[in-house]
């Protein structure tokens, strides 16, 4: 069982299958079957992705050229490179058959809503990630900045406000304050790791712990005395809560998907395109190497924990938006989803491996799993269960893959 | 038993995408010492570890001791067999006692619990036997790299094997230490025991061994008695081609012009270099030669700005610079090629690319931001000058081999616009083939004005390719020998002369 082709006709077979499926999702449409809900526009959706994709790849072939070769080595290579995505689609067709209500517009819109803050820490936890370390703060980095940005950003109408006479400050204003704060304490954990060489795993401990009692401390300042911070002043929710597209039975997108977009694209460019995300790479690579290559290990170190702050303020205040709310509990554990997260992504815990597109897959494959569980009413308990599985399952697939074959 | 002891016929031995052993053989006699030549990538450490159970052979068997084995599972079935190995690279347990590295994975019991006592009373008993003079209690990271591969050794011994795999034991070893395993060796040989020696010296295969065989590209080449042939003979077997010279002919003459002047250089560590002086010409290849423990890698590190001094200071081409880092040298055309390349030189999983700019991305990018037109055809241009042997420049570089990962060391110092470039112990690890490139590279570099420092323990290296010689002797220069005046014994007298 081997056959041979080239790569450009692969790429077209797989237009061809794009194609395909966008033909029978617009045949689907007309037929209006009512039993399918959303399917023939999420087929349209997916064949205009698979075909463009692929479009792209035949117009603008990349530097693999090599031809493609089908024998058992290389279907099962793909079938353990995939392994993860391939167990995840049976789920979700096992859940769209036992509930079709699964297959729904809004649905996906949802699943991408709830990825959208998840993702943004996730990009953030990475660059820790591939320097071969971790950031256990990262969570209460999030809290720390919901708790700041709403504090500020009340009603002036409310009864319980955390400042009673503070005036209405533009709302760019708590927000700046909140990530810098956040990034100061960024700060702090690339210093403990530049400057004493400290393990990532205990420098950002000590700093999660740090942060937690500060935001806590702040938290029950008179005449707040620990109490949920409400009272959100709607331009704030709005950034969290806004619907764009709303018209008709368009349930509309929320305005989080296109920030979380955006952040994306950064992060991409940091990490590809500049000598900073070059040098990240390095140090993750192989540390003694940039060492003696003159890569500026210090500032890179201290920079790469800024910046992941800097990245979980901004989802804490989006958060804090979305749920018009706060208290010093937000961001709990959220650390440790972002990193199985980035695990499930292909990311290596020995550093120096992480692309961005399978952080975001890592992202979408718990938010999916998390949501078609819950969608068909699997108790919570079951679902710790199988989210564990799914992490043990996905890192060992991925160690198979980089273990020597004796 | 028949004639020999260990027969390995036709093994062959597929990984994916090559066939890393195509059917070697190799007969090893009871008693001798039977040494295994061949180029890196020649297949040698391959049919070790399928011989000492660490890979699976796809074919061809192998008779041990009379009888047929198709397949050792595990090291531990090989170490019950009598095959035991000893390792290129050491894998102490740092923060453990010597014994307890020795004894590791069968310590002596009693009732279930390990019996320190009879361990201690096994491992002198061991020592003394071959004459090993080390604490069996003290910590391993506290016994300098020669002991533990001598205490790497007596544990191998320790197995009673028939059968001891060394691989390149000496590479750690000073001059002593070399002597002295050799009289284990020789006691073992008279024992019965026969040794599988690997190593890329030369002067020691003809020394000490009775058999050789070589390989080349995983294929079998010939076995011969040691006594019947000599060194051109085995590289040209290694190689396949006759090489008549090993060392390029350099038809330049440095100039009188000093781009390089150390001054006084102490180093800031105890029991380092001291009060080192020394210049370079333009255009100039100033070997440093010296023993294990001379100090000078850490010299160069030093001239690097990797480590710190207690006092000196440095001039190029008269003016005296700062080098406190490394981007500081970097400013001042100042390279370092290291020794351990895969520890401290390249990024394994990284590309060629991103290998080949790391050190000069400031120079590729416009406020942080790399610009990409100007990267790759840079990166390409300069892997083509130095004849990088590549598929592509996004392959990671791990899967070069080690004189093309060199080469593209060489390619990044050089984006970097570096006049002076040190070279520590430039072809170690790289095969005969690679290493007469390497040199045509550094030669060429010298004939484009650059000045090269070139550390290297190997004294045909040493003396085919320097200008000048720098000789040191634990921390001190003890003397500096001329071209004209090249000559081994008087080397070896300064490299060893140095008396506190």
């Amino acid at each position: 069982m081997s056959s041979v082709i080239k790569r450009s006709s692969y790429y077209k077979g797989l237009a061809g299958i794009g194609a395909a499926i966008l033909l029978l999702g617009i045949g689907l449409y007309f037929a209006s079957i009512r039993t399918l809900y959303d399917l023939p526009v999420l087929m349209v959706l997916l064949g205009i992705w698979i075909t463009g994709v692929n479009a792209y790849r035949v117009a603008k072939p990349g530097v693999e050229t090599a031809d493609i070769e089908f024998n058992r080595k290389t279907i099962n290579n793909f079938l353990t490179n995939y392994a993860i995505i391939i167990a995840m689609v049976v789920l979700v067709v096992v859940i769209c058959v036992i509930q079709p209500r699964f297959m729904q517009v809004r649905v996906v819109l949802d699943i991408m809503t709830q990825s959208s803050t998840k993702l943004i820490i996730a990009l953030g936890i990475c660059f820790t990630l591939i320097i071969a370390g971790c950031d256990l703060s990262a969570g209460r980095i999030v809290g720390l900045a919901a708790v700041v940005s709403t504090s500020m950003l009340q009603t002036q109408d409310y009864a319980n406000r955390f400042f009673p006479d503070l005036a209405q400050l533009p709302l760019f204003v708590p927000i700046i304050t909140a990530v810098l704060i956040c990034m100061l304490f960024g700060a702090l954990n690339g210093f403990l790791v530049a400057q004493y060489e400290m393990h990532p795993f205990i420098a950002t401990l000590a700093t999660s712990v740090i942060v937690y009692g500060a935001c806590s401390l702040y938290f029950d300042l008179p005449p707040n005395n620990s109490q949920p911070i409400g009272g959100v002043r709607p331009d704030f929710a709005a950034l969290g809560q806004t619907k764009l597209f709303q018209v008709g039975s368009f349930p509309g997108v929320s305005v989080l998907i296109p920030i979380a977009a955006v952040i994306t694209v950064v992060i991409w460019f940091v990490l590809n395109k500049t000598v900073f995300g070059k040098n990240v790479y390095a140090l993750g690579g192989n540390r003694e190497a940039a060492v003696v290559a003159g890569v500026n290990v210090y500032a890179t170190n201290l920079f790469i924990f800024v910046l992941a702050a800097g990245l979980y303020g901004i989802a804490g205040v989006l958060e804090a938006a979305r749920t018009a709310g706060a208290t010093n509990q937000y961001g709990q554990g959220y650390e440790l989803d972002a990193i199985a997260a980035c695990v499930v992504g292909g990311v290596s815990l020995m550093g120096g491996i992480a692309t961005v597109s399978g952080i975001i897959a890592g992202v979408f494959v718990f938010t999916i799993i998390t949501y078609g569980l819950q969608f068909i009413s699997v108790s919570p308990m079951w679902q710790q269960v199988i989210k564990g599985i799914i992490i043990a399952t996905a890192v060992a697939i991925d160690m198979g893959k980089y273990r020597k074959k004796n | 038993m028949g004639e020999y002891v260990l027969e390995m016929n036709d093994i062959v031995k597929r990984f994916p995408g090559v066939i890393a052993l195509n059917h070697a053989n190799l007969k090893v006699r009871p008693g001798t010492v039977h040494a295994l030549m061949g180029e890196n990538g020649a297949g040698k450490s391959t049919l070790m570890k399928c011989l000492f159970g660490l890979y699976h052979p796809d074919e061809g068997e192998i008779i041990f001791d009379g009888k047929s084995i198709n397949d050792i599972p595990n090291t531990k079935a090989a170490l019950a067999m009598g095959i035991s190995m000893i390792h290129q690279e050491l894998h102490p347990i740092r923060y453990r006692s010597v014994m307890e590295n020795v004894w590791i994975g069968r310590f002596p019991t009693r009732f279930g619990f390990v019996d320190h006592d009879k361990m201690y009373k096994d491992t002198v008993e061991l020592f003394k036997k071959i004459g090993l003079n080390v604490d069996p209690r003290a910590i391993a990271k506290n016994v300098p790299p020669s002991q533990l591969q001598l205490v790497e050794i007596a544990r191998a011994v320790s197995y009673n094997a028939k059968i001891i795999i060394m691989d390149e034991p000496t590479s750690s070893l000073t001059e002593n230490e070399v002597e002295y395993l050799f009289k284990i060796i020789a006691q073992l040989k008279s024992e019965g025991r026969s040794i599988i020696y690997i190593s890329h010296k030369m002067e020691e295969i003809l020394r000490i061994s009775d058999d050789v065989t070589v390989m080349r590209d995983g294929k079998y080449v010939g076995t011969w008695l040691a006594k019947d042939i000599d060194q051109d003979f085995i590289i040209k077997n290694m190689v396949g081609r006759d090489l008549t010279n090993r060392f390029p002919i350099k038809d330049q003459e440095p100039s009188s012009e000093v781009v390089l002047e150390v001054k006084n250089f102490t180093a800031a560590a105890k029991r380092s270099f001291v009060d080192v002086n020394f210049q370079l010409h333009k255009g100039e290849i100033l070997g440093i030669g010296g023993l294990v423990g001379a100090q000078r890698t850490e010299l160069v590190e030093a001239i690097f700005g990797l480590r710190a001094l207690a006092s000196g200071q440095l001039y190029k081409n008269g003016r005296q610079i700062e080098v406190k880092s490394v981007r500081d040298a970097k400013k001042n055309g100042i390279a370092l090629l290291t020794e351990e390349r895969r520890q401290n030189g390249i990024f394994g999983i990284l590309s060629i690319l991103d290998n080949t700019v790391i050190a000069a991305q400031q120079s590729f990018a416009h406020m942080g931001i790399l610009d990409n037109a100007k990267r790759e055809p840079a990166a390409s241009q300069s892997c083509q000058e130095l004849k990088v042997k590549m598929p592509n420049l996004a392959t990671p570089i791990k899967n070069l081999s080690g004189g093309n990962q060199q080469k593209v060391l060489i390619a990044r110092w050089l984006l970097t616009n570096s006049d002076i470039i040190i070279f520590d112990e430039p072809t170690r690890g790289i095969d005969v083939g690679a290493k007469y490139e390497i040199y045509t590279l550094m030669l060429d570099q010298v004939k484009q004005g650059k000045s090269i420092i070139m550390i290297s323990s190997e004294m045909p290296e040493l003396m085919g390719m320097s200008d000048r010689i720098m000789v040191m002797c634990e921390g001190h220069v003890t003397g500096f020998v001329d071209k004209e005046n090249f000559d081994q014994v008087e080397i070896m007298r300064l490299a060893s002369s140095f008396k506190k």
